[in-house]
Protein backbone atom coordinates (compact mmCIF):
# COMPACT_ATOMS: atom_id res chain seq x y z
CA UNK A 1 0.00 0.00 0.00
CA UNK A 2 2.03 2.97 -0.92
CA UNK A 3 0.33 6.25 1.07
CA UNK A 4 1.83 8.71 3.12
CA UNK A 5 0.53 7.78 6.97
CA UNK A 6 -0.94 10.88 8.40
CA UNK A 7 -1.99 9.43 11.77
CA UNK A 8 0.30 6.03 13.16
CA UNK A 9 -1.53 3.90 15.22
CA UNK A 10 1.03 1.55 17.21
CA UNK A 11 0.31 -1.30 19.36
CA UNK A 12 -2.71 0.01 21.05
CA UNK A 13 -4.66 -1.18 23.68
CA UNK A 14 -7.83 0.52 25.72
CA UNK A 15 -9.21 -1.22 28.98
CA UNK A 16 -12.44 0.42 30.11
CA UNK A 17 -11.76 -0.98 34.04
CA UNK A 18 -11.13 -4.48 33.54
CA UNK A 19 -12.64 -4.37 30.16
CA UNK A 20 -10.21 -4.96 26.81
CA UNK A 21 -12.06 -2.89 24.01
CA UNK A 22 -9.03 -2.14 21.64
CA UNK A 23 -6.15 -5.08 21.29
CA UNK A 24 -3.21 -4.17 20.12
CA UNK A 25 -4.50 -2.29 16.78
CA UNK A 26 -1.91 -1.41 14.95
CA UNK A 27 -2.76 1.05 11.72
CA UNK A 28 -1.60 3.55 9.55
CA UNK A 29 -3.84 6.10 8.65
CA UNK A 30 -3.11 7.71 5.15
CA UNK A 31 -3.07 11.12 4.39
CA UNK A 32 -5.69 12.38 2.11
CA UNK A 33 -7.86 9.91 2.12
CA UNK A 34 -10.87 8.14 3.49
CA UNK A 35 -10.26 5.99 5.58
CA UNK A 36 -13.14 3.96 6.90
CA UNK A 37 -13.69 1.33 10.75
CA UNK A 38 -16.12 -0.94 9.92
CA UNK A 39 -17.38 -3.62 12.31
CA UNK A 40 -20.46 -5.41 14.16
CA UNK A 41 -21.99 -2.77 17.21
CA UNK A 42 -19.47 -3.07 20.22
CA UNK A 43 -16.68 -3.90 18.08
CA UNK A 44 -14.37 -0.55 19.08
CA UNK A 45 -14.68 0.86 15.94
CA UNK A 46 -16.02 4.29 17.80
CA UNK A 47 -13.55 3.72 20.54
CA UNK A 48 -10.63 3.25 18.46
CA UNK A 49 -11.46 6.78 16.26
CA UNK A 50 -12.01 8.50 20.30
CA UNK A 51 -8.50 7.41 20.55
CA UNK A 52 -7.27 9.96 18.11
CA UNK A 53 -8.29 12.67 19.55
CA UNK A 54 -8.29 11.41 22.98
CA UNK A 55 -11.91 11.83 23.63
CA UNK A 56 -11.62 8.58 25.71
CA UNK A 57 -10.01 10.61 28.47
CA UNK A 58 -13.81 12.08 29.24
CA UNK A 59 -14.83 8.45 30.45
CA UNK A 60 -13.74 7.32 34.00
CA UNK A 61 -11.85 3.85 34.47
CA UNK A 62 -9.89 4.24 30.69
CA UNK A 63 -6.73 3.13 30.81
CA UNK A 64 -4.62 3.15 27.43
CA UNK A 65 -1.38 1.41 26.22
CA UNK A 66 1.01 1.94 22.99
CA UNK A 67 0.99 4.99 20.77
CA UNK A 68 -0.97 7.20 18.35
CA UNK A 69 1.59 8.86 16.67
CA UNK A 70 0.69 12.28 14.54
CA UNK A 71 3.47 14.84 13.59
CA UNK A 72 6.38 12.83 15.26
CA UNK A 73 4.55 13.48 18.60
CA UNK A 74 2.94 10.47 20.94
CA UNK A 75 -0.34 12.16 21.02
CA UNK A 76 -1.45 9.77 24.23
CA UNK A 77 1.47 10.88 26.52
CA UNK A 78 0.57 13.39 29.16
CA UNK A 79 2.03 16.35 27.88
CA UNK A 80 0.11 16.09 24.91
CA UNK A 81 -2.32 19.58 25.38
CA UNK A 82 -5.79 17.86 24.63
CA UNK A 83 -6.97 21.54 23.10
CA UNK A 84 -5.07 22.00 20.56
CA UNK A 85 -5.41 18.38 19.34
CA UNK A 86 -8.97 18.38 18.89
CA UNK A 87 -8.11 21.58 17.12
CA UNK A 88 -5.81 19.93 15.09
CA UNK A 89 -8.51 16.36 15.10
CA UNK A 90 -11.69 17.68 14.77
CA UNK A 91 -14.34 15.67 15.19
CA UNK A 92 -18.15 15.83 13.79
CA UNK A 93 -20.94 13.36 15.63
CA UNK A 94 -23.60 11.10 14.73
CA UNK A 95 -25.97 13.54 15.16
CA UNK A 96 -25.48 17.13 13.93
CA UNK A 97 -24.55 19.23 17.09
CA UNK A 98 -25.46 22.44 16.48
CA UNK A 99 -26.37 25.18 19.23
CA UNK A 100 -29.84 26.68 19.63
CA UNK A 101 -28.23 29.77 18.31
CA UNK A 102 -27.39 31.54 15.24
CA UNK A 103 -25.75 29.61 12.08
CA UNK A 104 -23.17 32.70 12.26
CA UNK A 105 -22.64 32.27 16.43
CA UNK A 106 -22.63 28.75 15.92
CA UNK A 107 -19.63 29.54 13.49
CA UNK A 108 -17.89 31.72 15.78
CA UNK A 109 -17.73 29.32 18.76
CA UNK A 110 -14.99 27.07 17.56
CA UNK A 111 -13.21 30.17 16.77
CA UNK A 112 -13.52 31.84 20.05
CA UNK A 113 -12.54 28.80 21.83
CA UNK A 114 -9.55 28.37 19.93
CA UNK A 115 -9.16 32.37 20.36
CA UNK A 116 -9.08 32.40 16.68
CA UNK A 117 -10.73 35.20 16.19
CA UNK A 118 -9.21 38.01 13.91
CA UNK A 119 -10.75 41.07 12.40
CA UNK A 120 -14.65 40.65 11.24
CA UNK A 121 -13.51 40.54 7.99
CA UNK A 122 -11.27 37.87 8.39
CA UNK A 123 -13.53 36.10 10.47
CA UNK A 124 -15.92 36.58 8.05
CA UNK A 125 -13.71 35.37 5.15
CA UNK A 126 -13.04 32.29 7.07
CA UNK A 127 -16.44 31.38 7.78
CA UNK A 128 -17.28 32.23 3.96
CA UNK A 129 -14.79 29.51 3.31
CA UNK A 130 -15.91 27.16 5.63
CA UNK A 131 -19.50 27.71 4.15
CA UNK A 132 -17.87 26.95 0.51
CA UNK A 133 -16.23 23.73 1.30
CA UNK A 134 -18.92 21.91 2.81
CA UNK A 135 -21.42 23.48 -0.29
CA UNK A 136 -23.70 25.86 2.33
CA UNK A 137 -22.61 29.09 1.77
CA UNK A 138 -24.74 30.17 -1.65
CA UNK A 139 -27.90 28.75 0.28
CA UNK A 140 -27.08 30.25 3.85
CA UNK A 141 -25.46 33.24 3.10
CA UNK A 142 -28.44 35.75 3.59
CA UNK A 143 -29.83 33.50 6.07
CA UNK A 144 -26.68 33.73 8.79
CA UNK A 145 -28.36 35.04 11.52
CA UNK A 146 -31.50 32.63 11.12
CA UNK A 147 -31.57 30.05 14.14
CA UNK A 148 -29.41 26.31 12.91
CA UNK A 149 -31.84 24.32 14.44
CA UNK A 150 -33.90 25.32 11.75
CA UNK A 151 -31.96 24.00 9.25
CA UNK A 152 -32.14 20.28 7.69
CA UNK A 153 -30.79 17.92 9.42
CA UNK A 154 -28.26 17.74 6.34
CA UNK A 155 -27.67 20.82 6.23
CA UNK A 156 -27.13 21.04 10.08
CA UNK A 157 -24.45 18.12 9.73
CA UNK A 158 -22.69 20.00 6.91
CA UNK A 159 -22.63 23.18 9.67
CA UNK A 160 -21.11 20.99 12.11
CA UNK A 161 -18.63 19.86 9.54
CA UNK A 162 -18.12 23.38 8.70
CA UNK A 163 -17.38 24.34 12.01
CA UNK A 164 -14.70 22.02 12.23
CA UNK A 165 -12.95 23.20 8.84
CA UNK A 166 -12.77 26.85 10.69
CA UNK A 167 -10.52 25.42 12.58
CA UNK A 168 -7.98 24.42 10.33
CA UNK A 169 -8.05 21.01 11.26
CA UNK A 170 -5.53 18.31 9.47
CA UNK A 171 -7.21 15.36 10.47
CA UNK A 172 -11.06 14.81 10.70
CA UNK A 173 -12.82 12.03 12.77
CA UNK A 174 -16.52 11.32 12.07
CA UNK A 175 -18.27 8.98 13.72
CA UNK A 176 -21.62 7.54 12.07
CA UNK A 177 -21.87 11.32 10.31
CA UNK A 178 -24.82 9.53 7.91
CA UNK A 179 -27.12 7.94 10.71
CA UNK A 180 -29.84 10.25 11.26
CA UNK A 181 -29.94 11.52 7.46
CA UNK A 182 -32.52 10.16 4.72
CA UNK A 183 -30.30 8.11 1.93
CA UNK A 184 -30.23 11.17 -0.71
CA UNK A 185 -28.62 13.93 1.79
CA UNK A 186 -26.39 10.47 2.77
CA UNK A 187 -25.45 10.63 -0.51
CA UNK A 188 -24.53 14.11 -0.40
CA UNK A 189 -22.60 14.31 2.83
CA UNK A 190 -20.41 10.94 1.01
CA UNK A 191 -19.35 13.34 -2.15
CA UNK A 192 -18.82 15.92 0.03
CA UNK A 193 -16.51 13.39 1.93
CA UNK A 194 -15.04 12.89 -1.44
CA UNK A 195 -14.57 16.80 -1.98
CA UNK A 196 -12.86 17.58 1.64
CA UNK A 197 -9.95 14.56 1.36
CA UNK A 198 -8.24 16.50 -1.01
CA UNK A 199 -6.89 18.91 1.68
CA UNK A 200 -7.48 16.99 4.99
CA UNK A 201 -7.10 13.14 6.07
CA UNK A 202 -10.92 11.96 7.28
CA UNK A 203 -11.20 8.52 9.56
CA UNK A 204 -15.15 7.83 9.12
CA UNK A 205 -17.06 5.23 11.53
CA UNK A 206 -19.65 3.92 10.19
CA UNK A 207 -22.23 0.53 10.71
CA UNK A 208 -23.27 1.01 6.80
CA UNK A 209 -21.05 -1.16 4.55
CA UNK A 210 -22.56 0.14 1.67
CA UNK A 211 -21.35 3.42 2.75
CA UNK A 212 -17.76 2.41 3.79
CA UNK A 213 -17.53 0.66 -0.16
CA UNK A 214 -19.16 4.32 -1.67
CA UNK A 215 -16.76 6.48 0.36
CA UNK A 216 -13.71 5.51 1.30
CA UNK A 217 -10.48 4.61 0.06
CA UNK A 218 -9.25 2.46 2.99
CA UNK A 219 -11.61 0.26 5.38
CA UNK A 220 -10.70 -1.37 8.25
CA UNK A 221 -12.34 -4.34 9.73
CA UNK A 222 -12.57 -4.67 13.21
CA UNK A 223 -14.00 -7.59 15.59
CA UNK A 224 -13.93 -7.73 19.26
CA UNK A 225 -11.94 -5.22 19.73
CA UNK A 226 -9.21 -6.25 16.85
CA UNK A 227 -8.31 -4.66 13.76
CA UNK A 228 -8.93 -7.93 11.86
CA UNK A 229 -7.94 -6.70 8.24
CA UNK A 230 -6.71 -3.31 6.74
CA UNK A 231 -6.36 -2.03 3.44
CA UNK A 232 -7.99 -0.58 0.60
CA UNK A 233 -11.44 -0.62 0.11
CA UNK A 234 -11.22 -2.03 -3.63
CA UNK A 235 -9.74 -5.11 -2.31
CA UNK A 236 -11.52 -5.21 1.05
CA UNK A 237 -15.00 -5.17 -0.66
CA UNK A 238 -13.82 -7.83 -3.68
CA UNK A 239 -11.36 -9.85 -2.31
CA UNK A 240 -10.42 -9.33 1.70
CA UNK A 241 -7.83 -11.44 2.73
CA UNK A 242 -9.72 -13.08 6.11
CA UNK A 243 -12.12 -15.31 6.19
CA UNK A 244 -13.51 -13.61 9.22
CA UNK A 245 -13.59 -9.97 6.76
CA UNK A 246 -15.64 -11.95 3.90
CA UNK A 247 -18.12 -13.55 6.35
CA UNK A 248 -18.91 -10.11 7.65
CA UNK A 249 -19.19 -8.26 4.49
CA UNK A 250 -21.51 -10.85 2.68
CA UNK A 251 -23.52 -10.92 5.76
CA UNK A 252 -22.38 -14.74 6.43
CA UNK A 253 -21.82 -13.67 10.07
CA UNK A 254 -21.72 -16.00 13.00
CA UNK B 1 -25.36 13.63 -6.91
CA UNK B 2 -23.10 10.97 -7.11
CA UNK B 3 -20.92 13.03 -9.09
CA UNK B 4 -17.64 10.91 -8.63
CA UNK B 5 -19.94 7.68 -9.69
CA UNK B 6 -20.95 9.20 -13.12
CA UNK B 7 -17.53 10.45 -13.82
CA UNK B 8 -16.56 7.27 -13.55
CA UNK B 9 -19.03 5.16 -15.83
CA UNK B 10 -18.23 7.37 -18.42
CA UNK B 11 -14.85 7.02 -18.27
CA UNK B 12 -15.64 3.65 -18.23
CA UNK B 13 -17.62 4.22 -21.62
CA UNK B 14 -14.73 5.91 -23.66
CA UNK B 15 -12.65 3.20 -22.97
CA UNK B 16 -14.95 0.92 -24.28
CA UNK B 17 -15.63 2.78 -27.35
CA UNK B 18 -11.52 2.84 -27.64
CA UNK B 19 -11.49 -0.93 -27.35
CA UNK B 20 -13.95 -1.11 -30.05
CA UNK B 21 -11.94 1.34 -32.36
CA UNK B 22 -9.13 -0.92 -31.69
CA UNK B 23 -10.67 -4.10 -32.66
CA UNK B 24 -12.22 -2.49 -35.56
CA UNK B 25 -8.73 -1.60 -36.86
CA UNK B 26 -7.41 -4.97 -36.06
CA UNK B 27 -10.41 -6.48 -38.57
CA UNK B 28 -9.58 -4.20 -41.11
CA UNK B 29 -5.82 -4.73 -41.17
CA UNK B 30 -6.03 -8.03 -41.22
CA UNK B 31 -8.68 -8.66 -44.19
CA UNK B 32 -5.42 -6.49 -45.77
CA UNK B 33 -3.12 -8.19 -44.59
CA UNK B 34 -4.92 -11.27 -46.54
CA UNK B 35 -5.61 -9.19 -49.47
CA UNK B 36 -1.73 -8.11 -49.70
CA UNK B 37 -0.22 -11.80 -48.01
CA UNK B 38 1.05 -9.08 -45.64
CA UNK B 39 3.18 -11.81 -43.27
CA UNK B 40 4.52 -8.30 -41.33
CA UNK B 41 0.99 -6.54 -40.61
CA UNK B 42 -0.58 -10.46 -40.10
CA UNK B 43 2.55 -11.11 -37.43
CA UNK B 44 1.21 -7.57 -35.28
CA UNK B 45 -2.12 -8.08 -35.33
CA UNK B 46 -1.47 -11.20 -33.91
CA UNK B 47 0.88 -9.36 -31.38
CA UNK B 48 -1.57 -6.89 -30.64
CA UNK B 49 -4.35 -8.91 -29.52
CA UNK B 50 -3.03 -9.11 -26.26
CA UNK B 51 -3.23 -5.40 -25.81
CA UNK B 52 -7.22 -5.87 -26.75
CA UNK B 53 -7.31 -8.91 -24.19
CA UNK B 54 -5.62 -6.58 -21.47
CA UNK B 55 -8.28 -3.76 -22.17
CA UNK B 56 -10.96 -6.13 -21.62
CA UNK B 57 -9.72 -7.44 -18.49
CA UNK B 58 -9.20 -3.68 -17.06
CA UNK B 59 -12.49 -2.62 -17.98
CA UNK B 60 -14.02 -5.81 -16.27
CA UNK B 61 -11.91 -4.85 -13.37
CA UNK B 62 -13.18 -1.43 -13.23
CA UNK B 63 -16.74 -2.74 -13.80
CA UNK B 64 -16.55 -5.24 -10.54
CA UNK B 65 -14.64 -2.04 -8.09
CA UNK B 66 -17.91 -0.04 -9.26
CA UNK B 67 -20.16 -2.45 -8.89
CA UNK B 68 -18.46 -3.69 -5.38
CA UNK B 69 -18.10 -0.27 -3.86
CA UNK B 70 -20.86 1.59 -5.67
CA UNK B 71 -23.84 -0.79 -5.27
CA UNK B 72 -25.21 0.65 -8.85
CA UNK B 73 -28.79 0.56 -9.50
CA UNK B 74 -31.19 0.51 -12.32
CA UNK B 75 -29.69 2.00 -15.35
CA UNK B 76 -26.64 2.41 -13.75
CA UNK B 77 -26.32 -1.56 -12.96
CA UNK B 78 -27.89 -2.36 -16.19
CA UNK B 79 -24.83 -0.21 -17.77
CA UNK B 80 -22.45 -2.18 -15.99
CA UNK B 81 -23.71 -5.22 -16.88
CA UNK B 82 -24.24 -4.92 -20.76
CA UNK B 83 -20.08 -2.98 -20.43
CA UNK B 84 -19.19 -6.59 -18.80
CA UNK B 85 -20.89 -8.37 -21.72
CA UNK B 86 -19.70 -5.68 -24.19
CA UNK B 87 -16.20 -6.32 -23.82
CA UNK B 88 -16.51 -9.87 -23.86
CA UNK B 89 -17.55 -10.21 -27.39
CA UNK B 90 -15.62 -7.50 -28.47
CA UNK B 91 -12.54 -9.32 -26.70
CA UNK B 92 -13.94 -12.39 -29.29
CA UNK B 93 -13.81 -10.49 -31.86
CA UNK B 94 -10.54 -9.33 -31.64
CA UNK B 95 -9.81 -13.10 -31.37
CA UNK B 96 -11.33 -13.46 -35.14
CA UNK B 97 -9.28 -10.89 -36.44
CA UNK B 98 -6.15 -12.80 -34.86
CA UNK B 99 -7.77 -15.89 -36.82
CA UNK B 100 -7.82 -14.16 -39.97
CA UNK B 101 -4.51 -12.97 -39.56
CA UNK B 102 -3.52 -16.59 -38.57
CA UNK B 103 -4.72 -17.79 -41.76
CA UNK B 104 -2.44 -15.14 -43.58
CA UNK B 105 0.86 -17.03 -42.09
CA UNK B 106 -1.17 -20.47 -42.91
CA UNK B 107 -1.92 -19.41 -46.48
CA UNK B 108 1.89 -17.59 -46.69
CA UNK B 109 2.78 -16.06 -50.26
CA UNK B 110 0.32 -17.91 -52.08
CA UNK B 111 -2.31 -16.60 -54.63
CA UNK B 112 -5.93 -17.07 -53.59
CA UNK B 113 -7.86 -19.71 -55.30
CA UNK B 114 -10.02 -16.79 -56.88
CA UNK B 115 -9.26 -12.90 -56.00
CA UNK B 116 -10.56 -11.89 -52.49
CA UNK B 117 -14.16 -10.27 -53.75
CA UNK B 118 -15.95 -10.89 -51.29
CA UNK B 119 -14.46 -10.82 -48.34
CA UNK B 120 -13.07 -7.44 -48.06
CA UNK B 121 -16.71 -6.31 -48.41
CA UNK B 122 -17.81 -8.59 -45.48
CA UNK B 123 -14.99 -6.61 -43.63
CA UNK B 124 -16.01 -3.08 -44.39
CA UNK B 125 -19.50 -4.40 -43.39
CA UNK B 126 -19.07 -5.64 -40.28
CA UNK B 127 -16.79 -2.45 -38.88
CA UNK B 128 -19.45 -0.47 -40.41
CA UNK B 129 -21.65 -2.09 -37.85
CA UNK B 130 -19.49 -2.26 -35.37
CA UNK B 131 -19.05 1.42 -35.71
CA UNK B 132 -22.72 2.33 -35.74
CA UNK B 133 -23.16 -0.09 -32.60
CA UNK B 134 -20.54 2.24 -30.60
CA UNK B 135 -22.58 4.94 -31.58
CA UNK B 136 -26.17 3.48 -30.61
CA UNK B 137 -24.45 2.34 -27.36
CA UNK B 138 -22.89 6.12 -26.84
CA UNK B 139 -26.69 7.73 -27.45
CA UNK B 140 -28.50 4.75 -25.45
CA UNK B 141 -30.42 3.72 -29.09
CA UNK B 142 -32.35 0.85 -28.68
CA UNK B 143 -33.91 1.25 -31.94
CA UNK B 144 -30.45 2.03 -33.49
CA UNK B 145 -28.94 -1.01 -32.92
CA UNK B 146 -31.93 -3.31 -33.68
CA UNK B 147 -31.28 -1.76 -37.06
CA UNK B 148 -27.93 -2.88 -37.18
CA UNK B 149 -29.08 -6.53 -36.83
CA UNK B 150 -30.22 -6.67 -40.19
CA UNK B 151 -26.42 -6.05 -41.56
CA UNK B 152 -26.08 -9.00 -39.91
CA UNK B 153 -27.73 -10.87 -42.48
CA UNK B 154 -26.15 -9.41 -45.66
CA UNK B 155 -22.64 -10.78 -43.77
CA UNK B 156 -24.10 -14.36 -43.63
CA UNK B 157 -25.85 -14.41 -46.92
CA UNK B 158 -22.04 -13.01 -48.32
CA UNK B 159 -20.49 -15.63 -45.91
CA UNK B 160 -22.85 -18.63 -47.81
CA UNK B 161 -21.81 -17.29 -51.24
CA UNK B 162 -18.39 -17.71 -50.18
CA UNK B 163 -18.73 -21.13 -49.24
CA UNK B 164 -20.56 -21.98 -52.11
CA UNK B 165 -18.16 -20.97 -54.41
CA UNK B 166 -15.02 -22.17 -52.28
CA UNK B 167 -16.56 -25.69 -52.23
CA UNK B 168 -17.43 -25.61 -56.08
CA UNK B 169 -13.52 -25.01 -56.76
CA UNK B 170 -12.60 -27.81 -54.58
CA UNK B 171 -14.87 -29.96 -56.63
CA UNK B 172 -13.44 -28.26 -59.56
CA UNK B 173 -10.13 -28.52 -58.95
CA UNK B 174 -9.17 -30.56 -56.07
CA UNK B 175 -5.51 -29.32 -55.94
CA UNK B 176 -7.20 -26.00 -54.41
CA UNK B 177 -8.45 -28.05 -51.58
CA UNK B 178 -6.03 -26.40 -48.58
CA UNK B 179 -6.65 -22.77 -50.02
CA UNK B 180 -10.37 -22.73 -50.55
CA UNK B 181 -10.45 -24.18 -46.83
CA UNK B 182 -8.36 -20.84 -45.88
CA UNK B 183 -10.78 -18.85 -47.36
CA UNK B 184 -13.70 -20.10 -45.88
CA UNK B 185 -12.06 -19.93 -42.70
CA UNK B 186 -11.43 -16.28 -43.11
CA UNK B 187 -15.15 -15.62 -44.24
CA UNK B 188 -16.44 -17.71 -41.56
CA UNK B 189 -14.56 -15.07 -38.61
CA UNK B 190 -16.16 -12.03 -40.44
CA UNK B 191 -19.51 -13.96 -40.32
CA UNK B 192 -18.73 -14.68 -36.48
CA UNK B 193 -17.60 -11.16 -36.01
CA UNK B 194 -21.13 -10.21 -37.11
CA UNK B 195 -22.81 -12.72 -34.85
CA UNK B 196 -20.78 -10.63 -32.13
CA UNK B 197 -22.02 -7.29 -33.20
CA UNK B 198 -25.53 -8.57 -32.94
CA UNK B 199 -24.85 -9.76 -29.67
CA UNK B 200 -23.50 -5.95 -28.42
CA UNK B 201 -26.74 -5.08 -30.32
CA UNK B 202 -28.63 -6.67 -27.58
CA UNK B 203 -27.06 -5.49 -24.97
CA UNK B 204 -27.72 -2.35 -26.22
CA UNK B 205 -31.07 -2.62 -26.17
CA UNK B 206 -31.06 -3.68 -22.62
CA UNK B 207 -29.09 -0.72 -21.52
CA UNK B 208 -31.12 1.14 -22.94
CA UNK B 209 -34.71 -0.16 -21.97
CA UNK B 210 -34.33 -2.98 -19.18
CA UNK B 211 -35.44 -5.54 -22.18
CA UNK B 212 -33.09 -8.56 -22.30
CA UNK B 213 -34.17 -10.85 -25.31
CA UNK B 214 -32.48 -12.43 -28.59
CA UNK B 215 -32.85 -9.71 -31.41
CA UNK B 216 -33.97 -11.52 -34.73
CA UNK B 217 -31.95 -12.27 -37.42
CA UNK B 218 -32.30 -14.59 -39.84
CA UNK B 219 -28.79 -16.22 -39.71
CA UNK B 220 -28.11 -20.09 -40.42
CA UNK B 221 -25.12 -20.63 -37.71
Amino acid sequence: MAFTTRVSIENLNLFYGDFHAIKGVQMQVPKNNVTALIGPSGCGKSTLLRCINRMNDLIEGTRLEGRIVIDDQNILSPETDVVLLRKKVGMVFQRPNVFDQSILNNLKFGLRIHRQMRSKTESMDLIQKGLEDVGLWDILKDRLHQNARQLSLEQQQRLCIARVLLLLPEVILLDEPCSSLDPIATMRIEELLRVLREKYTLVIVTHNMQQAARASDYTGFMYMGELIEFGATQGIFTAPRKELTENYITGHFG
Amino acid sequence: MRENFRKQINKLESRVIMMAQAVGTAIQLSVKALTERDMETAQKIIRDDDLINRQRWEIEEDCVNLIAMQQPVASDLREMISIMNIITDLERMGDHAEGIAKIVQLIGKEDPVTPFVDIPVMAEKVVAMLDKSMDAFSRRDAKGAEAICGLDDEVDALNDKVYHHMIQCMINQPQTVTRATYQIWASRNLERIADHVTNICERIVYLATGSMHKLPNTSKY
